[in-house]
């Protein structure tokens, strides 16, 4: 077991290093400059900047120096932001990002999961119908379209919580977003779950379980949910992936002081290593969720666990 | 396989596909009957004018004077040309990597999929993002981009499909006939993928749909004055507290199309998958 995880978190390796190379050149060949503006500069004033920051060396060089101060945990100056590193600009709008991301990843699992629970105990029947043509309709509903809606029905409309803003802990403020950024997510987590789940109940175990007289209640939750979670888990990290570019979406619409809208920015402002840095973290984010997938893996399912 | 029959054969898929046709004609002919121009703005009307039936603006106007209703369509002929577009080449792209990688197998299979797998894990839209903003915001990157993000699901399908197509007799029979692999693969793996793609052209139309309105909702997608539903779900909710309606005319649209190709594509794969076909 410990072997297969350090196998894999080795494989990790040269996705997050073509990662880092793609990011990195692909910023680099883009026409125009960070410090591009809207009066040129004295040119001895250009060459004095673009020394500070190292971008009068050769591609290469920068490259390596890039990749040397990654080495250290360092991911640079900021381009835009005088006198700040990217890590500490990262540091400062995550906490909002993550609560947001990881509220609505819970949001998603345990409202997805439970209408995915109640459809495939009966399938066909009314209740999965009505579930199921919302949860199609929730597929199709894009971030974007949710979050003004939301804020037109129950902020301008009703006026029962605020439109925007961030105040750290403020569960009115959080409600909306989360909700927005959620809701495709928890249609396909329920979609997902109803279909496994169907197959799961018809296995010969579970007539088994039913045969010995167990309560349904044990059945469903002991028996079949086990392995028709796994499509579930695998889903996790498309799903942190989609919640990942949705949040760019909601923290524009709501206001929130987060990565998302810091990444739009940042990308517009030309700010090269900020980028850089967002998506190495947005990259790793993912790698190590699909990582811990591959471990959950194992652990719901014995006959998947290596060797 | 025959197209009218699986059409014919289920209801609620002829129902979509009807729908999906009224939307396609609406969008394709409806901006001709309309006095105004995409991007003409009506100096004799109000901004942000309400919608109403009997008047000039059946959904009223934007916060220019600009024609909502004509906007609605054009930004639809917009975000359905680059869905198709985009469609084609992510099916292209796909196809041909994962019929070549299923094909040869071996080493070069291995290499081109451990490919896939990488790319997989990456961030994809902000790649994308990322070429928006720093290139310049032509149509022609758009469909590059977003093409370019969504071809991943096809070459694995592909190459699933085609490991299966090889065993078969009529390949050994082509080989034998001296044709070289990618004679083989072209005109013969790839024709009997065709069903796969159908499937896999109706899934990713709505994703690519829903990629460049979300490009265009941030304001790196289309730009002024040609608009797309992204673009115009966007403005409207910047206008929402005085005029709802230049939101949810738009919303409504691109919803329901989206809404309509998802039931299309599951209900084709559902006919698709059916044993005994």
């Amino acid at each position: 077991m410990i072997a297969f995880a350090l196998r894999r978190l080795l494989s990790a390796v040269p996705t997050l290093f073509v990662l880092v190379t793609l990011a990195f050149f692909l910023m680099r060949a883009a026409p125009g400059g960070p410090f591009d503006g809207e009066r040129t500069l004295p040119p001895q004033i250009e060459a004095a900047l673009a020394a500070e920051y190292h971008l009068d060396e050769p591609l290469w060089r920068q490259y390596l120096r890039y990749l040397g101060g990654l080495a250290r945990g360092d991911l640079g100056p900021s381009f835009q932001y005088e006198g700040y590193r990217v890590g500490e600009l990262i540091a400062a709008a995550l906490p909002a990002s993550l609560s947001l991301g990881a509220g609505a990843l819970l949001l998603a699992l345990v409202a997805g999961g439970a209408i995915g629970i109640v459809c495939a105990r009966r399938p066909d029947g009314a209740l999965d119908r009505v579930l199921g043509t919302l949860a199609l309709l929730g597929v199709s509903v894009p971030n974007y379209v949710v979050a003004p809606l939301l804020v037109l029905l129950f902020a301008i409309g009703l006026g029962w919580l605020p439109a925007g803003g961030w105040r750290p802990g403020t569960l009115a403020d959080m409600l909306l977003p989360t909700v927005a950024l959620a809701l495709p997510q928890i249609a396909y987590v329920a979609r997902l779950l109803r279909g496994s789940l169907i197959e799961a109940l018809a296995a010969p175990y579970v007539r088994t379980a039913r045969a010995k007289g167990l309560p349904e209640r044990t059945i469903v939750f002991r028996h079949a949910l086990r392995p028709a979670l796994l499509p579930v888990i695998s889903h996790l990290g498309p799903a942190a992936a989609g919640l990942i570019t949705g949040s760019v979406v909601v923290e524009q619409v709501f206001n929130i002081p987060g990565l998302g809208r810091y990444f739009v920015q940042a990308a517009l402002n030309r700010d090269y290593t900020l980028v850089l840095g967002v998506v190495l973290l947005y990259g790793t984010l993912i790698v190590a969720l699909n990582f811990v997938v591959d471990l959950l893996y194992g652990a719901l399912d014995p006959r998947l666990r290596p060797a | 396989m025959n197209g009218a029959r699986i059409l014919l054969a289920d209801r609620r898929l002829l129902a979509a596909a009807l729908a999906l046709a009224v939307v396609l004609v609406l969008v394709l002919v409806g901006p001709w009957f309309s006095p105004y121009a995409c991007d003409e703005i009506d100096f004799a009307g109000d901004w942000s004018a309400p919608p109403s039936a009997s008047g000039a603006h059946w959904f009223g106007t934007d916060s220019l004077g600009r024609d909502l209703f004509v906007r609605t369509l054009c930004g639809g002929r917009l975000s359905l040309l680059v869905g198709l577009v985009s469609t084609l080449v992510s099916l292209a792209v796909g196809v041909a990597w994962g019929a070549l990688a299923g094909y040869r197998g071996g080493r070069l299979d291995q290499t081109m999929m451990r490919v896939v797998d990488v790319l997989y894990a990456l961030p994809f839209m902000f790649f994308v993002i990322v070429l928006m903003v720093l290139f310049s915001r032509h149509l022609l990157l758009i469909f590059i981009a977003i093409g370019a993000v969504n071809w991943l699901d096809m070459a694995r399908v592909a190459r699933g499909q085609t490991l299966a197509l090889r065993q078969r007799e009529f390949v050994a029979a082509a080989r034998l006939s001296g044709l070289d692999d990618l004679q083989i693969v072209r005109r013969h793996i790839v024709p009997n993928l065709a069903g796969l793609v159908v499937i896999y052209a109706a899934l990713t139309l709505p994703q690519v749909i829903l990629i460049e309105s979300f490009l265009s909702f941030l304001g790196l997608g289309v730009q002024e004055p040609a608009t797309s539903w992204g673009a115009l779900v966007n403005d409207g909710a910047r206008e929402m507290e005085s005029a709802p309606w230049s939101l949810l005319f738009p919303a409504g649209f691109l919803t329901t199309t989206l809404l309509l190709l998802n039931v299309i594509a599951e209900r084709l794969r559902a006919a698709l998958e059916r044993p005994g076909r």
